[in-house]
C-alpha cells in the first residue's frame, strides 16, 4: 500500500489500527486510531492526547464526509497525523490537504495508475480566489 | 457589474487547462470513466440523449453584452446556432464536440465566464432576483451576496463530494422573484428592529420527486456572519445527509426526517464552534466587491414620458406590450424591460444566435450594458428609459422577441424534455407550443392575465411544475405520455405546492383541458383583477377540477 506524503510514495509502515470503542482499553500512549466515515469527531475528544495518527476511511472518493471529520478534528485540537485511507483520486489531493490531512493511503492499481507525478501536479493547481485571499 | 480581479482571471483560465488535462488523463487510462464524471460535471459538462450538453453559468443571471456576444459566437462556432436558457439562469448547449468544450470555455475565460459547477453533486450556480439591482421595490441589491457566495462556494475543498447538488438562491426584495423556499438554501435579505441588514435563511425546499417548501432556520442572520453559517449548514448536510439512496440525498430530506427544530440546533451547535473571523471576507473584500453593483449613472428624468404616451396612443400592439412586458424601476423615468424567450410556436427559453446579438446590442445602446437571465427563461433589460421603448421595441420586433406575454398564459417555463433529457419520461416542449399556439392572440392572453404554468417531462421538475399556479408534469405510462396537472402552485414568497386535480391527460388532451380550465376561471373570477391563482384560492380545487374533466361539454 503506498502512502501519498509531500515527499513522494512512500511504503505504508505496518500500523496497527483500534477502533473508537477501543481507545479506553488501550494503554499505550501514541495510538493509530481507525475511524470509519460515518464517526461524530466529538467521540475523540476526551482521547486525543492519546492518539498519534487518525486513518479516516473513504468507501468512495465521492463520498465527502471524511472532509468535514478532518475539519473538525483539527478544529478539536487534534495535531498528530490525518490519513484518508481508502479509495481517493489525485484530483482530491489538495482538498484533502485543505481540510486538514497530511497523508493518503491509496491502493497498488491506484498508484499505478495515477503515479506521484500526478499527485503533485494537484497540489501545484491554481486555487479558487477565496483561498487565496483567505490563506494571504 | 463584478469585474474579474486577476485571482479570478487567473484561476478560470487555469481551470479550463485543468479541464484539458483531465480530459487527457481520461484518454490515456489514468482516470476511470466513473472518476471522470464528477470532474466534468463540475466544469458543466453533461451526457444528455443524444450528445455532451455544456451548461454554462450566468452568475446571478447577469451580464454584459460582450458576454452575450460570446454566447451567441459559440452557438455559432461550436453548436447549432442557439442557445437555452435554463431555470437556475444558465445556459445550455445541447450540441458541442467533446472535443471542442476546451475551447468553449477558453472563449468563455476570455469574457470572464465559465461552467464551474453547473452540474454534480456540489454547491451550484447561485441565482437571485433578475430584477436585482433595478426593481422599484428592492431593499437591497442581491447581487453582492451572490458574488460572495459563488467566489467562497467555488471549489470549496470540503463540499464538492456532497450527498446531492446543492442549490442557492438570493433575493434582495420582499417580493420574491429568485423562487427561494424551493432552493437547498434561500437568503432573503432584510431589515432587522435596528435597521442593520441581514437574511432570513431557508432550508430545505426543492422541487423534485418529493418537493417541499423550505423552512426558516434562522429569522435574522447579521450580514457579517453569511459565509460562516452557510459553512455549518453545509457541514451538518455534508455529514448528516442520507448517501444511501439518490432521491432522498437532498437536504430537503434530511430537514424532514430529522425535523427543522433538531436541525436548526445542530446547525447553530455548529456554527457556535466555528472561527467566524477566519471564514468571512474581510470588510474590505466585501466593500470591493459590493462597488462593482453600484447604480449605473442614471439621468435625471421625468416619472412620465411624453414620447411614450405618443407611441402607445399611436399603436395599440406596442402598447399591450408595454403595459405587459415592462416593470416598475427604482429610478425615474426608467423601465425593466422583459424580452420574451416565449414566441409563439418556439421552443420556451432558446435564443438563436442572431437574437442573441440584437439582445446584446440593445443592452448596448438602451440598458447601461447590462442584460439579465431570468429563471423563467427569458431576457432583461434592467435599465431602459422610458423614452427609448419605441426603439427597443422596434428592434425587438425585427428579431422576432417582442411577444408581449411576459407573466401570461403563453409565458411558459418548460424543460427540455425528452426532445433532448436522457432523464425525461415525455415531451415537454410540443406541450407548450400546443398551448402557446391556443392562446396566441395578445388580446386574449392580456384578459386572461397573470397565469403561470409550468411544464416538466419528468418527476425531476427542471420545470417547476409544483410551483406553476398550473403545473404540467409529464409521465410515461406502459409506453405512452401522461400528463398530470395541478394546480394552485405558487413561487413566490407566498409558496406553495399544488394540488394533483386527478388522472392524467394523454399529449392531445392537454391543451383542450387548459383551454376548458381557463374558461371555467374567466366565469368564476370576481372581476378582472382577480387572478386565477386568487379564484383558486377563495374556490379550492373543485370547480375546476370539474372544469379540467368535463369532455363532454367539450364535445356538446
Amino acid at each position: 500500500m503506498p502512502l501519498v506524503t509531500k515527499q513522494g510514495f512512500q511504503p505504508t509502515p505496518e500500523i496497527t489500527y483500534v477502533l473508537v470503542e477501543e481507545i479506553g482499553a488501550a494503554n499505550q500512549a501514541s495510538l493509530a486510531v481507525s475511524v470509519p466515515s460515518d464517526t461524530d469527531a466529538a467521540v475523540l475528544a476526551p482521547h486525543l492526547e492519546k492518539i498519534a495518527l487518525i486513518g479516516i476511511d473513504f468507501p468512495s472518493f465521492a463520498d465527502g464526509r471524511g472532509f468535514s471529520i478532518a475539519l473538525r478534528l483539527r478544529r478539536l485540537g487534534f495535531e498528530g497525523e490525518l490519513r484518508a485511507r481508502g479509495y481517493l483520486i489525485s484530483d482530491q489531493y489538495p482538498h484533502a490537504m485543505a481540510c486538514g490531512f497530511d497523508t493518503v493511503e491509496i491502493d497498488d492499481e491506484m498508484a499505478e495508475r495515477q503515479p506521484y507525478e500526478q499527485w503533485k501536479a494537484a497540489t501545484e493547481k491554481v486555487l479558487p480566489p477565496y483561498r487565496v485571499k483567505r490563506a494571504g | 457589474m463584478y469585474r474579474y480581479d486577476e485571482f479570478d482571471a487567473a484561476y478560470v483560465k487555469n481551470r479550463v487547462k485543468n479541464f484539458r488535462e483531465q480530459v487527457n488523463r481520461r484518454i490515456d487510462g489514468s482516470l476511470t470513466e466513473d472518476e471522470f464524471k464528477p470532474l466534468r460535471l463540475m466544469n458543466g459538462l453533461y451526457l444528455q440523449l443524444h450528445a455532451y450538453m455544456l451548461r454554462v453559468a450566468i452568475p446571478y443571471g447577469t451580464l454584459n453584452s460582450r458576454q452575450m456576444r460570446t454566447l451567441a459566437m459559440i452557438a455559432t462556432k461550436y453548436d447549432k446556432g442557439y442557445g437555452h436558457l435554463t431555470t437556475r439562469q444558465n445556459i445550455q448547449y445541447n450540441w458541442p464536440a467533446l472535443k471542442d468544450v476546451p475551447d468553449i470555455l477558453d472563449d468563455l475565460a476570455d469574457v470572464e465566464m465559465h461552467a464551474i459547477q453547473t452540474s454534480g453533486n456540489c454547491i451550484r450556480n447561485v441565482t437571485a432576483d433578475h430584477f436585482a439591482g433595478a426593481a422599484a421595490d428592492e431593499i437591497e441589491d442581491p447581487r453582492p451576496t451572490a458574488e460572495i457566495v459563488r467566489q467562497w462556494s467555488t471549489e470549496h475543498p470540503e463540499f464538492l463530494y456532497l450527498p446531492r447538488k446543492f442549490k442557492v438562491a438570493v433575493t434582495g426584495s420582499p417580493n420574491d422573484r429568485a423562487v427561494t423556499k424551493a432552493h437547498d438554501i434561500g437568503l432573503r435579505m432584510l431589515r432587522n428592529n435596528a435597521g442593520e441588514p441581514g437574511y432570513e435563511v431557508i432550508v430545505g425546499g426543492g422541487l423534485g420527486r418529493s418537493p417541499f417548501v423550505g423552512k426558516v432556520v434562522r429569522d435574522f442572520l447579521p450580514k457579517a456572519d453569511l459565509l460562516p453559517y452557510l459553512e455549518a449548514i453545509l457541514r451538518v448536510y455534508n455529514l448528516q445527509g442520507r448517501r444511501d439512496n439518490k432521491y432522498k440525498a437532498r437536504i430537503k430530506i434530511l430537514v424532514h426526517e430529522t425535523g427543522t427544530d433538531e436541525l436548526r440546533a445542530m446547525i447553530e451547535e455548529e456554527f457556535a464552534k466555528m472561527d467566524g473571523p477566519s471564514i468571512a471576507l474581510d470588510p474590505s473584500e466585501i466593500e470591493r466587491i459590493e462597488n462593482y453593483f453600484a447604480p449605473p449613472q442614471f439621468s435625471d428624468l421625468p416619472a412620465e414620458s411624453v414620447a411614450l404616451s405618443a407611441a402607445k396612443a399611436a399603436d395599440a400592439e406596442f402598447a399591450t406590450w408595454v403595459d405587459v412586458n415592462t416593470d416598475a424601476h427604482k429610478q425615474s423615468g426608467y423601465t425593466i424591460v422583459t424580452v420574451s424567450a416565449k414566441a409563439i410556436g418556439e421552443a420556451p427559453g432558446d435564443l438563436t444566435t442572431a437574437q442573441m446579438n440584437v439582445i446584446a446590442d440593445l443592452a448596448e445602446q438602451y440598458s447601461h450594458d447590462e442584460l439579465r437571465i431570468s429563471h423563467e427563461q427569458n431576457a432583461i433589460l434592467p435599465h431602459v428609459k422610458l423614452d427609448d421603448l419605441p426603439a427597443v421595441h422596434a428592434a425587438l420586433v425585427e428579431a422576432g422577441l417582442a411577444t408581449a406575454n411576459a407573466n401570461l398564459i403563453s409565458d411558459i417555463i418548460a424543460c427540455p424534455g425528452l426532445d433532448y433529457c436522457a432523464l425525461a419520461t415525455a415531451r415537454s416542449i410540443p406541450v407548450a407550443q400546443d398551448i402557446q399556439r391556443r392562446f396566441s392572440d395578445p388580446v386574449r392572453a392580456k384578459a386572461i392575465g397573470e397565469f403561470k404554468i409550468k411544464i416538466s417531462g419528468c418527476i425531476n421538475a427542471c420545470g417547476h411544475h409544483h410551483v406553476g399556479h398550473v403545473g404540467i408534469l409529464g409521465l410515461e405510462k406502459a409506453g405512452i405520455e401522461n400528463y398530470q396537472i395541478t394546480l394552485g402552485g405558487d413561487h413566490t414568497e407566498t409558496t406553495a405546492i399544488g394540488d394533483r386535480a386527478g388522472p392524467g391527460f394523454s399529449f392531445e388532451q392537454v391543451g383542450p383541458a387548459i383551454e376548458r380550465l381557463v374558461d371555467a376561471y374567466i366565469s368564476l373570477r370576481a372581476d378582472e383583477s382577480e387572478r386565477f391563482i386568487d379564484t383558486y384560492r377563495r374556490l379550492g380545487l373543485e370547480p375546476f377540477k370539474a372544469a379540467l374533466y368535463n369532455e363532454e361539454k367539450e364535445a356538446a
